[in-house]
């Protein structure tokens, strides 16, 4: 049967096959879309950049004799004990509950074995998750689902969380599918109910306010715990700066292509800015506190392989933090599972319906039977590769850049293909010296 | 720090910090504390994680008692923002009134407001429990998801708001319900609860008096915002 472009049809660029199905479910259901997963459209990221080697006027390194160092101190800002990770790539916070109790061990491990650090999530620490992570960043959210003093002294490092790329102003989700027993006496909930976080921390308000709170919590841990603090990409330059004035050793910043378990569909398109346009607005606050590389500023939104890890630390970011691709790499959207994810309505490399539990891979899920398809050993192997390759290939380009050192890359190693690109990345189009709107901010 | 007789000591802030006295509570060397001149600073006790006997002598400001574990605080004064927030368990009592956020998340324990509580007081509670000599602000009992709360005086607008489990017993006037939050029979086990309630907040004489009980109303979730469908866009 011929094609319907082969029939000379024509689809509208406006209402695509997508935007119909949505209005067609829209209309079904009387209820707007939920799914896992992050922004699925196509927005200016790293693969609009471009390193640019080294040739007459830059050395490089041998690239399988030199040494490339990657590892980061991450929070000593103020006198805590700070986390060394070995590698520059930390996994995002991902509750229990949105994973299984094998994914969040399978997390742990895999980061221990190259020496980074994971974090927990909304609903709280499991035996599995800290037994199996030598570097624990635990999370303090506004929902407090599972927050105990004890967890916070047990962890490496707090981070509070004010917000996600693929939610910023939104709270948490966790439908009832997938509130089990286990689950819900944790989040202290009624099994089986849709749950629905909040967005605003029940205790504080503000930056001031936020202050004091950080105060609370170091004066609660003895000022031994680093404190992160998470935001989502919205605006940066402001929240970056009113983080640190609030004591953060370390800012979380997360661009609208992070992932989620469960969000409006509408929310995660449409609600936030790309890591790409964050990213400078962050590093420039940082630099005029006089605090970029004291400050530690952690990227995540959309980090897939070696370049995007490299870029992001030209940038300026001192590490990034997977999510999605952490899941990938345990074995979500594996192939060898397409017949379940087609009967699911899926397919392989498509799946996000993370919000019904039902994933095949048994990661996004608390049914017992998925969950055991997942051995947390395999998977954590499979993760501590992926890391592996992430580094050697954010190293391989440093070397070229005439590294020796991850964090030693620099804004001049990269050019933009775009001209949005480079607007929003303030790293010069390609064969110019050109960054439109550069200036803009009262500041620059 | 200066030892007042075995076993109690004092700590006074005019002269020392938060950190030295916080650092003290955490690796006790006494049973009991006084602490003198707080001065409505931040974070006074928190962190304790023994049954400790803390008495602050005037007002404190926010997180006073935050995440406690086992400990007994008396505030002598009044509290700011989040006292008491997330406590594991003991006791918390609060001579004259609190700010917002009152036992904010708290999972255990007993906070005893002697005076009136501001906004949000019981915010996102999961499983402690609170009691209020006087009056209680707005949005009180805010997505409260286990635990109790009594309210001697009256209720602000929006109580109750998106509550779960946890039940709220008011004995004075409700300026509005919240989204899901409804009037519930009061059964003999509540009055029970209620009685103890009061009792353990040493307010036994008004606990004793069935007129006295016989004033308050349950108040507790409708559950029908439990599953989330699109009859709820008119709900919040």
């Amino acid at each position: 049967m011929r094609s319907p472009e082969d029939r000379g049809l024509r689809e509208s660029a406006t209402f695509d096959r997508a935007a119909i199905a949505a209005i067609q479910a829209a209309a079904t259901t009387g209820v707007y879309d939920i799914r896992g997963w992050g922004a699925k459209r196509r927005v200016p990221h790293f693969d609009d950049l471009l390193f640019l080697g080294s040739s007459m006027s830059r050395y490089p390194l041998e690239g399988y004799r030199e040494r490339c160092d990657s590892d980061v101190v991450l929070g000593d800002f103020h006198g805590a004990e700070p986390i060394h990770v070995q590698v520059p790539v930390t996994i995002a916070g991902m509750s229990f509950g949105a994973l299984s109790a094998q994914a969040k061990e399978a997390l742990g491990r895999g980061a221990s074995e190259v020496g980074t650090a994971t974090t927990t999530g909304d609903g709280g620490m499991t035996e599995e998750e800290r037994g199996h992570s030598d570097k624990l960043v635990y999370q303090l959210l506004p929902s407090r689902y599972g927050m105990n003093p004890d967890h916070l002294r047990a962890a490496d490092a707090l981070e509070i969380v004010l917000g996600q790329g693929a939610k910023p102003g939104g709270g948490g989700m966790l439908l009832g599918q997938k509130l089990s027993d286990r689950v819900a006496d944790m989040r202290t909930l009624p099994a089986g109910i849709d749950q629905r976080s909040a967005c605003r921390h029940p205790d504080w308000t503000g930056p001031d306010d936020l202050t004091i709170k950080i105060h609370e919590l170091r004066e609660i841990t003895d000022w031994k715990k680093p404190i992160f603090v998470k935001i989502g990409a919205s605006r940066p330059y402001y929240d970056v700066k009113l983080a640190v004035a609030a004591g953060a050793d370390v800012v979380v910043l997360d661009g609208m292509q992070g992932g989620t378990a469960a969000t409006q569909e509408v929310f995660i398109e449409h609600v936030g800015i790309p890591i790409l346009a964050a990213l400078p607005e962050a590093v420039q606050a940082l630099q005029e506190l006089g605090l970029h590389r004291k400050v530690q500023l952690i990227a995540s939104g959309g980090i897939r392989h070696g370049a995007d890890v490299a870029k992001a630390l030209a940038m300026g970011a001192d590490a990034v933090s997977i999510g999605t691709a952490a899941l990938i790499a345990l074995g979500d959207n594996d192939p060898k599972y397409a017949k379940e994810y087609d009967e699911l309505g899926s397919a392989a490399g498509y799946y996000d319906d993370f919000q019904d539990g039902r994933d095949p891979a048994g990661i996004t899920t608390q049914d017992p039977r998925l969950a055991a398809r997942l051995d947390p050993v395999e998977a954590g192997q499979r993760l501590a590769n992926y890391l592996r390759v992430l580094t050697l290939e954010a190293q391989t380009l440093a070397r070229a850049c005439g590294k020796s050192h991850l964090l030693s890359l620099e804004p001049e190693d990269l050019v933009s293909l775009t001209v949005e690109a480079a607007a929003m990345s303030r790293i010069p189009l390609a064969g110019t010296t050109w960054v439109p709107g550069a200036g803009t901010r009262d500041s620059d | 720090m200066e030892t007042l007789k075995q076993g109690t000591a004092e700590i006074d802030l005019a002269v020392q910090s938060v950190r030295e006295l916080n650092a003290e509570l955490h690796a006790p060397n006494a049973q009991r504390y006084v602490v003198r001149h707080p001065r409505g600073a931040h974070a006074v006790a928190a962190g304790v994680n023994a049954p400790l006997e803390v008495q602050i002598d005037g007002d404190v400001g926010y997180y006073c008692a935050g995440m406690n574990q086992e400990g007994l605080i008396t505030v002598e004064g009044s509290a700011g923002p989040g006292v008491a927030e997330n406590m594991m368990s003991g006791v918390v009592r609060i001579r004259g009134n609190a700010s917002q956020s009152a036992g904010a998340s708290s999972h255990g324990g007993l906070l005893i407001i002697e005076g009136n509580v501001s906004t949000r007081c019981g915010i996102s509670l999961k499983g402690g429990d609170i009691v209020v000599g006087g009056n209680m602000g707005a949005m009180g009992a805010f997505m409260a998801q286990a635990g109790r709360i009594v309210v001697c005086g009256d209720a602000g607008d929006g109580l109750g708001d998106s509550i779960y489990e946890a039940d709220i017993y008011v004995r004075g006037t409700v300026g509005t319900l919240g989204a899901d939050c409804i009037k519930k029979d009061m059964g003999p086990a509540h009055r029970k609860a209620l009685r103890d309630l009061l009792a353990q907040a040493d307010m036994a004489p008004q606990a004793e008096k069935q007129d006295y009980l016989d004033g308050f109303s349950r108040y507790g979730s409708a559950r029908k915002l439990y599953h989330f469908t699109h009859e709820h866009a008119r709900s919040y």
